[in-house]
């Protein structure tokens, strides 16, 4: 519970964070909300030798109407996500989602791009980034590239993140279909057992999980039975094919898988009904 | 909420609120943490990975070097500092194997989490940092989690010293048990699992030394619930005279028996004091209370009941197996014994036999935990009675009737040669059942149940029993415990009209210093807010026993009352004199004494405190001042009841579970403050839904906790708990003048069977009559699928959880 010793610098804008990371390489790790990392530091299990704090670049945190899409900036705490209005009206799912994390205390200081960047499998907005297709962009000195939601997690706590990466915005698509985010978890606080995300774009309907595996994944074969006209019911039977669910305390990898059926069947249904 | 208060009963019986909590809510209290002494050092342990490994070497040649660090000690190094291992204060049987408890492990460790070294440094980092340097040589061995493995021919055995993992067995028989059983219509058998649990305290343990060599004197400033008790048991284990050393309880931020121990780092926090003569601080972190603190219940218990064809109970007999660790702590082998004589809950019989059998595990030592013993009987007691209902096919509710023992305000003995002090069992169930809309919900159940629906209801019901107040000294001698269970208190009326009152309970959170002011305001006539109430602390308050088991009221506050007595005999004595009366010519009345006849003659307690203190003009005799202690040694426990109602549905797709109403009515005698009580059946209840339905330490089969921090051991917080619907009856005690019971540990006693029996009851139509606990939501999907027919281990990932219930013998379904 007391962290290794570190040393600390505080990011006077993004441009610094860069320098800072280029500086210090991998011995660094930047610190946003703090609510992945800092546990860690506490139990040992990370050991940065120094903290570069991007808490307080207040001008990355922002929710802002870009046409087709809806641009995040990775600052932006869950609970202005949460009770964003320009993202309740375009692409509810992701305030909704953002209301799921936690509790108000870790809603308070937990960051969309901290909560992506960490690649933590069990967290509930990378599901969401995956079923809407979004795109993250990545900033580093070498210049500014976008990745797919579905080429950014690439493996338990592992991400397309190089160590001299900085998250800074996340672009959501304008939805004007019906979703659903369906998390269980046996108390208010804790991540989901299983999570499914289900939205309907592109005339179709993607569907993503949480916790099923080491990264966030497409439940295709959910999508493909539906595009083959089956009813969610019959289709949510296929929410478990090629999915690797973790068995820990909180559920067996049985249990997950006979939940992500259940889940799948109420996310659809409630997407198609809303 | 708004009692009619009597006349002289202005305090007592009101709601109150508490007088203590201001500076708790500000801040402005203090506890161990918030406490720094000049040139304090601090204390770091070094623990064992492995649950079981002999120690080879221990190396702190690099720790010792390391920046600010002004000492590293091994098990060896210290092992000239203890004059006796660790105390066990209850070695509850003549042939108990009660091995000795280094406080820091010489030779081998024996849980994940006992110490092996110690570290001391400048700061609290530098010692962590250091700790993390010493370089042990383990040696690892096999290792025993599971209790019933443990007493297996060949088990590895924790304590080379004995011949097996038995620490001891202890039973009670009473009546013709066997024929009893055999004779029986009707015999129902289950097995229950209690599963082991972190109490979870909101302030972790920690501890100050401060020694004073001039003196050689030492202070201990302590997160505990006993000062008292580690005041006497550290001397006996450092050697040290008692009349050297003080102890302290500061804020404590609750306990749940948690703190009701005599603990590694409390001894060696000393034994460094007194070797280095510098004042030393430890706090334990909650990934460390985790390991270190004790656990609570990991008993498995094989219960029956007999009864005739109708339900008419013969008999009980339970045969318990209970976990206790790695070692002996100050009462670990007896909490089984305080629910030894409950186990026939509040229901007449004629045969009782009860076994248990402690034994040995590379788990963290269980230990007291909120209700000791009591939750266990009571929730297999009132388990099997569910089961014995379904078996002769009636109604919950309709079975306890039957069986109920008949309203009483004498105390009357029971099977077990206990006397219950008063008890009116049925006048809880109605009022409950009222509450409640029992027949409503029934009907709902049934409409849920023909309609299919996926979302089934159940109901609970637990009239339970608990024995608090303790205890008579003579009978803790007769169950072996090494101490009184008498308590002290002394009432100080200052020549000002102000009050002092010293008590030997050690609040932690339950609001004494309230219902302390509330009992001596009403009895002395003098202003609440006049009143402060002392405790915690060796050196203002040298006698006492301290506050577990719900004795503090109905054994503190009762001590309180004869004081007062004596402070109004004294009084009485030094006002009749001064208005030349004789002594029964005056009345008593809210602290006033009135010559009969002429009401304007009177004197009153501060006049008479400030008389008593210029003892200018006292009686022959009488000494000068007014103060008065009394120690009370109870003549009898006390018996708080009630019962205790719970909905829950069951969404049969998921195993969740949701309590959609409980009801709780308690009888805990005469009520002295209906707030404090409240919050106390809330809280209590809150725990026992904890247990029922979250809360489990869960180890691996190396004996690693895998539950290690609070982001996987399940404690619910608001969010998850209904609201609670609270009454009470009134059946004054008659163990004692002011007719108290106890409230302390209701909650958490009675509501474990109440969740659990809902959930079977919900789940009853799908073939299920037995979940254990904690009903976690993959534990009901895995009883429905099993019962289903689909064979599939859902309880993969808690390899050791014990007692996967046999279940019971009979078929379920068909209660009215
Ligand atoms: C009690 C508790 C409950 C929680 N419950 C949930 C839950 O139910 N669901 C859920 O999804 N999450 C949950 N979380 C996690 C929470 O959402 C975290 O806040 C979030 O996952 C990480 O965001 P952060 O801003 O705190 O990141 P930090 O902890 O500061 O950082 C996490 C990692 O991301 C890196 N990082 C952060 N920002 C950037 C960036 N802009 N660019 C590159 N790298 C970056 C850091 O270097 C670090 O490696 C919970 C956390 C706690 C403590």
């Amino acid at each position: 519970m007391i962290p290794a010793e570190f040393d600390y610098e505080l990011a006077e804008s993004g441009e610094h964070a860069l320098q800072l990371l280029e500086q210090h390489g991998d011995e660094a790790k930047l610190l946003a909300g703090g609510h992945s990392l800092l546990p860690l530091m506490k139990l040992r299990l990370a050991t940065p030798s120094m903290l570069i704090d991007i808490g307080r670049l207040d001008d990355m945190s922002y929710i802002s109407d870009d046409g087709d899409a809806i641009a995040i900036g990775a600052l932006t705490r869950h609970e202005v996500v949460e009770g964003s209005d320009v993202l309740k009206e375009h692409c509810a799912i992701v305030a909704h989602t953002a209301g799921e994390i936690g509790d108000r205390q870790v809603r308070h200081f937990g960051t969309i791009g901290g909560s992506l960047a960490h690649g933590d499998p069990a967290s509930d907005l990378p599901t969401v980034m995956l079923a809407l297709d979004a795109q993250v962009v990545v900033r580093s000195s070498s210049g500014e590239r976008t990745v797919a939601a579905n080429e950014f997690f690439t493996g338990l706590f592992e991400t397309a993140l190089g160590p001299t990466d900085l998250l800074t915005e996340i672009r959501v698509p304008k939805l004007t279909g019906g979703w659903s985010y369906q998390k269980f978890h046996h108390r208010a606080q804790d991540w989901a057992i299983v999570g499914v995300a289900a939205v309907q774009r592109n005339g179709g309907a993607s569907v993503a999980l949480t916790n099923m595996g080491e990264v966030p994944l497409r439940a295709s074969g959910v999508e493909q039975a539906l595009a083959s006209g089956n009813d969610a019911a019959a289709a949510a039977e296929e929410a478990a094919e090629n999915t690797s669910p973790p068995s820990d305390p909180f559920g067996s990898a049985d249990y997950r898988r006979a939940l992500a059926k259940v889940l799948t069947r109420r996310a659809l249904q409630e997407a198609m009904g809303r | 909420m708004a009692q009619v208060a009597e006349q002289a009963q202005k305090y007592v019986g009101g709601g109150i609120l508490r007088k203590e909590d201001p500076e708790l809510l500000n801040g402005a209290a203090r506890f161990i943490d918030d406490m720094s002494i000049p040139g304090m050092l601090w204390v770091s342990f070094v623990r064992s990975p492995f649950a079981h490994a002999t120690i080879n070497s221990v190396d702190t040649s690099r720790a010792a070097s390391m920046p600010g660090v002004k000492g590293v000690y091994s098990g060896t190094d210290l092992a000239d500092e203890w004059a006796d291992g660790l105390p066990c204060a209850w070695p509850v049987t003549e042939d108990i194997k009660a091995p000795k408890h280094w406080p820091i492990a010489k030779d081998k460790a024996r849980f994940a989490g006992d110490a092996v070294a110690v570290v001391v440094a400048e700061t609290r980092a530098q010692a962590v940092d250091a700790a993390e340097t010493v370089d042990v040589d383990y040696e690892p061995l096999d290792v025993v989690v599971d209790m019933e493995a443990a007493l297996q021919d060949g088990a590895t055995k924790v304590h080379d010293e004995f011949e097996n993992n038995s620490s001891y067995v202890w039973n009670l028989d009473v009546g013709e048990v066997d024929q009893v059983f055999n004779d029986a219509a009707v015999v129902v058998k289950e097995r229950y699992y209690h599963p082991r649990l972190i109490p979870n305290a909101i302030e972790p343990r920690g501890v100050i030394c401060q020694p004073n060599p001039a003196q050689g004197e030492y202070t201990l400033y302590s997160a505990t619930q006993i000062p008292h008790i580690l005041k006497v048991t550290l001397a006996l284990t450092l050697g040290l005279p008692e009349q050297k050393l003080r102890v302290v309880a500061p804020e404590v931020g609750g306990g749940f028996g948690s703190k009701l121990n005599v603990y590694a780092e409390e001894a060696t926090c000393l034994a460094l004091g007194r070797k280095l003569g510098v004042p030393l601080k430890w706090i334990e972190t909650r990934s460390e209370g985790y390991l270190a603190t004790t656990h609570g219940r990991d008993v498995i218990q094989d219960m029956e009941v007999a009864a005739d064809e109708n339900g008419k109970i013969v008999g009980f007999r339970a045969n318990l197996l209970a976990d206790m660790g790695a070692y002996l702590q100050l009462v670990t082998p007896g909490i089984p014994i305080l629910g030894a004589f409950l186990y026939h809950g509040v229901y007449d019989c004629q045969a009782y036999s009860f076994t248990c059998t402690g034994v040995f595990t590379n788990k963290t030592p269980t230990d007291a935990y909120r209700g000791a013993g009591r939750p266990e009987a009571t929730y297999a007691v009132e388990r099997i009675m569910d089961a014995l209902a379904r078996r002769v096919r009636k109604d919950p509710v309709e079975l306890r009737r039957l069986n109920f023992l008949e309203p009483f305000d004498e105390a009357r003995e029971v099977i077990t040669g206990l006397s219950f002090d008063s008890g009116n069992y049925g006048a809880a169930l109605d009022k409950a059942l009222d509450m409640f809309g029992y027949d409503e919900l029934r009907a709902e159940q049934q409409r849920r149940r023909d309609a299919g629906d996926d979302k089934l209801l159940g109901i609970g019901v637990s009239t339970y029993i608990e024995m608090c107040g303790l205890a008579p000294s003579q009978v803790l001698a007769s169950l072996r415990y090494v101490a009184g269970g008498w308590e002290a208190a002394t009432i100080r009326c200052h020549p000002t009209g102000k009050v002092t009152v010293i008590t030997g309970t050690s609040p932690h959170g339950q609001g004494h210093v309230t219902a302390w002011s509330q009992i001596v305001a009403d009895e002395l006539g003098v202003d609440f807010e006049d009143i402060e109430v002392l405790h915690g602390d060796t050196a203002i308050s040298p006698l006492g026993m301290d506050s577990y088991g719900s004795r503090s009221l109905s054994v503190g506050g009762v001590a309180l009352h004869y004081a007062a007595e004596k402070v109004i005999t004294k009084a009485r004595t030094i006002a009749a004199h001064e208005l030349e009366v004789s002594e029964e010519d005056l009345e008593y009345s809210s602290g006033t004494f009135s010559v009969k006849g002429a009401p304007d003659k009177s004197k009153t307690i501060p006049e008479v405190a400030f008389s008593a203190w210029t003892a200018h003009n006292l009686p022959e005799g009488t000494e000068p001042g007014l103060e008065e202690t009394h120690v009370f040694d109870p003549p009898n426990f006390t018996f708080p009841s009630g019962t205790h109602l719970c909905a829950i549905e069951v969404d049969t797709e998921t195993g969740m579970t949701n309590i959609l109403k409980y009801v709780a009515v308690d009888d805990c005698g005469t009520a002295i403050n209906p707030i404090i009580i409240e919050g106390q059946v809330h809280g209590g209840i809150a725990q026992g839904i904890a247990e029922a339905m979250y809360e489990e330490a869960v180890y691996d089969e190396n004996g690693v906790l895998m539950t290690s921090s609070m982001s996987n051991y399940r404690v619910p917080s608001a969010a998850e708990l209904p609201t609670f619907e609270t009454d009470r009856v009134e059946t004054p005690s008659t163990t004692n003048p002011l007719g108290v019971k106890g409230i302390g540990e209701a909650g958490t006693i009675a509501s474990p069977p109440a969740v659990v029996n809902a959930t079977i009851d919900a789940l009853l139509p799908l073939g299920i009559d037995h979940i254990d606990m904690p009903v976690s939501p993959e534990r009901v999907w895995a009883a429905i699928r099993n019962a289903s027919g689909s064979s599939v281990d859902a309880r993969g990932t808690d390899a050791t959880a014990a007692g996967s219930g046999v279940g019971s013998a009979d078929t379920p379904g068909g209660e009215a």
